[in-house]
C-alpha cells in the first residue's frame, strides 16, 4: 500500500479532511486516509495545536472519533491549551468522540535490562483506538520516545512496526517530530512515515514573524508546493492557498457610486464597476482618506456592508475626522453596516495581514473594502513581498466580487510616478491626488490615471474637503498654467465682473442706437411731411395747368363747334 | 486480574517489596522475564516480597496506570520511588541495581 507507485487518476489515494482552513484546499482534500503524516518543525511553531486540531476538527465536524497520545503534556494542561480555541476536552471525551492518554517516559525510573518490545504502547494505543471506534490518532511526540530509552536499535524497528501496524488498522495517523539539523525531523522518523510530510516553519524577517507551512511530501497525491503562511489564533490555525491564481473571476458590469457625485461623471457618469480595485493615491494630507471614508459612507447608504482596515488611524479617529467633513460613520457602525479593523502594520507579518484581512472577510462577508492605506504594509515587510502580498489580495477580493479601494501614500509629487507598492498595474482603477502648488497656497487636483472598461474625463479636477464632505470642482487652465484654489475664484470673478460690464455697456450701445433710431425716425417724417408740402404744391399748379388747359380746350372745341356751324348754315343757304 | 503467583513474606523486616512485572501473553521473552525475576526475588527477597503479574493482552486498561510502554517491564511500587525496569532482566547485576538492592558501585 505504502510503497505502490502513485497511478494516475484509476486508484486515487483517498484523503480525510482536516478541518483546518485552508490545509484541505493545499493538499485536494486533505491528509491520507489511512496513512501516517508526519508534521515537523521547529519548537513553538504549532505541531502540537495542528495534530490537535485535526483530530478535534475530525471528532466535531466529520464524526470521526479520534485519539490523543501525548508524549509531552499532561491531558490537563492540553485541555487547558486547547480551552483557549473554545474546545472542551473532557466534554469530547465523556462523549467517546475522542481519547487521550498520557504516555509518560522517564528516563530515570527505567533501567533496561535485555531484550524488550513496546508492546505495551501497542496495547496501549490499540485499547484507546477500540474503545472509541477512532479512525484518527495523534502521536505528540513520538520523538520523546528516544529520550526515554536507550536502546534505539529496539526503538527504530519497533516504530517501523508501529507505523505498518496503524496503517494496517487503517487509522489516519498524525505523527508531530521536531526538526534537526539539516533533516526533517531529529531521529529520522521521515524515513519511517513517508506518505505525507508536512513541514512547519517560523521565521522572523526585519523583526516579524511568520509562521509558514510548506507540504513536502504527498505521496500518490497531487498538492501545492509552495510555501504558505498561517495564522493561529483564537480560532486556531488558518493556512492561505494564496498562490492558485487563477484568473477567471467573474466579473460585473454593475457600477457603483463613489459616493462623490462629480467624481461619478469623471467616470462616464456611472461611477466604478463592481468588485473592481481602486487605487487612491496621493501626497500626505491629500485627502485620500476622506474619498475612502465618503466611499464606504456611499457603500452603506446603499445598505451594502463595508469592511474598513486602518493601518493608520484608530477607528474612533477616523471617525471624528470624518464627521468633521459632515460624513457621519458612526450611525453605519451602529447600524452594523461598517466595521473598521484596525491594526498596527507592525503587528505582525505580512503574511498575518493577508490572513486576517482574509478571515475578517470571510466572517463579516462585506460588499466593499477600504484598505487604508497599504503604504504602511511596508513597514512590515519588503517591497517585493508587499507586492505579492498585494496581489494575492487584490485576486482573492475579485474573487470574491467585492469592490476594494486602496489609499496608498506617494512619497515625491512627480506626476507620472508609480506607487511606491507597484500595484498601480493590478488595480482597475486609479486616481490620484496631487498637490498643485501657486500663488503661496497649496490645492489638491484629482486625475483619474486609469479606469479600466469605461469613459473616464482626462481632466484635472479641483478636490475640495468642504464641511459637507468632498466635492469636485473644474480647474482653469489659462495661459499661465492651471488655477486652483483662490487664483481659481479670482478667475471666476475677474470673468463674472467682465461679464456684468459687457452687458452693461451693451444695454447702453443699446439704448444710443435706439435714441439715434429715434431721432433719425423724427426727421425722416419731418422731411416727409415737407416732401409732401412740396408735393402737393407741385400737383397744384400741375392740376391748374391741367384744369387750364382743359377748360381751353372745351372753349376751344365750343368756338370751333360754332364756326362750324356758322359754315354750314352758310352752305346750306 | 491478580493472575499469577502472589507470595506474602512473614512479618521479619519492616521492609515490604511490591513489585509488578507486565507482560503481553506468553512471549518468550514475558516468560524469561517473569522466571528470571523470581529467580532473582527468591534469592534476595524471600518472604518480603508480592509478585503481581499483569497480562495486558487481558487487561490492556491497566498499561495507562504505571505508564507501561515496553513490554516486559517490571515495577517496583514499594518500597517508593517507583522504579521500572525493562527487558527480559537477564543481566543480574543491573536488575539488583535498579531495584536498589544494590548501590551502584561496591
Amino acid at each position: 500500500m505504502a510503497i505502490k507507485k502513485p497511478t494516475p487518476a484509476n486508484k486515487a489515494v483517498e484523503k480525510v479532511p482536516t478541518g483546518i482552513t485552508g490545509l484541505d484546499e493545499i493538499t485536494e482534500g486533505g491528509l491520507p486516509k489511512g496513512r501516517p503524516t508526519l508534521i515537523c518543525g521547529t519548537p513553538g511553531v504549532g505541531k502540537s495545536l495542528f495534530g490537535l486540531e485535526f483530530i478535534l476538527k475530525g471528532a466535531l465536524l466529520y464524526n470521526e472519533p479520534g485519539v490523543i497520545i501525548t508524549f509531552e503534556e499532561r491531558p490537563e494542561d492540553l485541555s487547558m491549551n486547547v480551552a483557549s480555541l473554545g474546545y472542551d476536552l473532557n466534554k469530547l471525551e465523556s462523549k467517546k468522540a475522542i481519547s487521550i492518554d498520557y504516555v509518560r517516559v522517564e528516563r530515570s525510573e527505567i533501567e533496561e535490562t535485555g531484550e524488550y518490545d513496546l508492546e505495551g504502547l501497542f496495547i496501549r494505543l490499540g485499547y484507546a483506538i477500540d474503545s472509541i471506534g477512532a479512525k484518527r490518532i495523534l502521536l505528540d511526540t513520538i520523538e520523546n520516545l528516544f529520550a526515554g530509552l536507550s536502546n534505539e536499535g529496539i526503538l527504530r524497528a519497533e516504530l517501523r512496526r508501529l507505523f505498518s501496524w496503524l496503517k494496517e488498522k487503517g487509522i489516519t495517523a498524525v505523527i508531530t517530530a521536531e526538526k534537526g539539523n539539516g533533516s526533517l525531523t531529529r531521529q529520522g522518523l521521515e524515513e519511517y512515515v513517508s506518505d505525507c510530510v508536512i513541514l512547519l516553519d517560523h521565521r522572523v524577517a526585519n523583526q516579524v514573524s511568520t509562521r509558514r507551512l510548506r507540504v513536502v511530501k504527498y505521496r500518490g497525491s497531487i498538492h501545492g508546493t509552495n510555501e504558505y503562511p498561517f495564522m493561529i489564533d483564537e480560532t486556531g490555525i488558518s493556512v492561505l492557498p494564496i498562490t492558485s491564481l487563477q484568473l477567471n473571476n467573474e466579473v460585473s458590469s454593475k457600477r457603483v457610486s463613489s459616493g462623490i457625485p462629480e467624481l461619478d461623471r469623471m467616470l462616464g457618469g456611472k461611477g466604478f464597476y463592481q468588485g473592481s480595485t481602486i487605487l487612491v493615491s496621493g501626497t500626505a494630507g491629500t485627502g485620500k482618506t476622506s474619498i475612502a471614508a465618503t466611499f464606504a459612507d456611499e457603500s452603506c447608504k446603499r445598505r451594502e456592508k463595508c469592511l474598513y482596515f486602518a493601518f493608520e488611524e484608530s477607528p474612533q479617529q477616523i471617525i471624528r475626522n470624518m464627521r468633521s467633513i459632515g460624513i457621519d460613520l458612526q450611525k453605519h457602525v451602529d447600524a452594523g453596516l461598517l466595521r473598521f479593523q484596525a491594526s498596527r502594520p507592525t503587528l505582525y507579518g505580512l503574511e498575518m495581514h493577508l490572513v486576517n484581512i482574509h478571515k475578517n472577510i470571510d466572517a463579516f462577508k462585506p460588499k466593499t473594502i477600504v484598505l487604508d492605506p497599504i503604504t504602511n504594509l511596508i513597514n512590515a515587510g519588503l517591497l517585493s513581498d508587499v507586492k505579492s502580498i498585494l496581489l494575492r489580495l487584490i485576486d482573492f477580493i475579485q474573487s470574491e466580487g467585492i469592490t476594494t479601494m486602496f489609499t496608498a501614500l506617494n512619497l515625491n509629487s512627480s506626476m507620472y510616478e508609480q506607487t511606491d507598492e507597484g500595484v498601480s498595474s493590478l488595480v482597475d482603477a486609479w486616481l490620484t491626488i496631487r498637490d498643485i502648488e501657486s500663488n503661496g497656497e497649496r490645492n489638491r487636483g484629482l486625475y483619474i490615471m486609469k479606469s479600466r472598461g469605461m469613459q473616464h474625463s482626462n481632466q484635472v479636477r479641483e478636490f475640495l474637503i468642504t464641511n459637507n464632505g468632498v466635492k469636485l470642482e473644474d480647474v482653469y487652465i489659462g495661459a499661465d498654467g492651471i488655477l486652483t484654489g483662490s487664483a481659481r475664484e479670482a478667475q471666476q470673478l475677474a470673468e463674472a465682473t467682465g461679464l456684468e460690464l459687457r452687458t452693461h455697456a451693451l444695454n447702453r450701445k443699446d439704448r444710443e442706437v435706439d435714441r439715434k433710431r429715434r431721432v433719425l425716425e423724427a426727421a425722416i417724417s419731418s422731411l416727409r411731411e415737407e416732401f409732401e408740402s412740396v408735393r402737393d404744391e407741385l400737383n397744384k399748379t400741375y392740376l391748374e395747368e391741367d384744369l387750364r388747359k382743359q377748360i381751353t380746350e372745351k372753349n376751344r372745341a365750343a368756338l370751333s363747334q360754332k364756326r362750324s356751324n356758322r359754315s354750314i348754315d352758310v352752305k346750306n343757304k | 486480574m491478580k493472575k499469577a503467583a502472589k507470595k506474602k513474606t512473614a512479618k521479619a523486616l519492616p521492609e515490604r517489596w511490591e513489585l509488578r512485572l507486565y507482560v503481553a501473553g506468553t512471549t518468550q521473552k514475558s516468560m524469561l522475564a517473569l522466571d528470571n525475576l523470581k529467580k532473582l526475588c527468591e534469592q534476595y527477597l524471600e518472604n518480603k516480597y508480592s509478585l503481581e503479574v499483569i497480562d495486558l493482552l487481558i487487561h490492556p486498561q491497566l498499561a495507562a496506570g504505571d505508564q507501561i510502554l515496553a513490554i516486559p517491564t517490571l515495577v517496583r511500587k514499594m518500597p517508593t520511588p517507583i522504579r521500572k525496569i525493562i527487558g527480559d532482566l537477564s543481566n543480574e547485576e543491573k536488575v539488583l541495581v535498579g531495584l536498589n538492592l544494590k548501590p551502584l558501585k561496591q
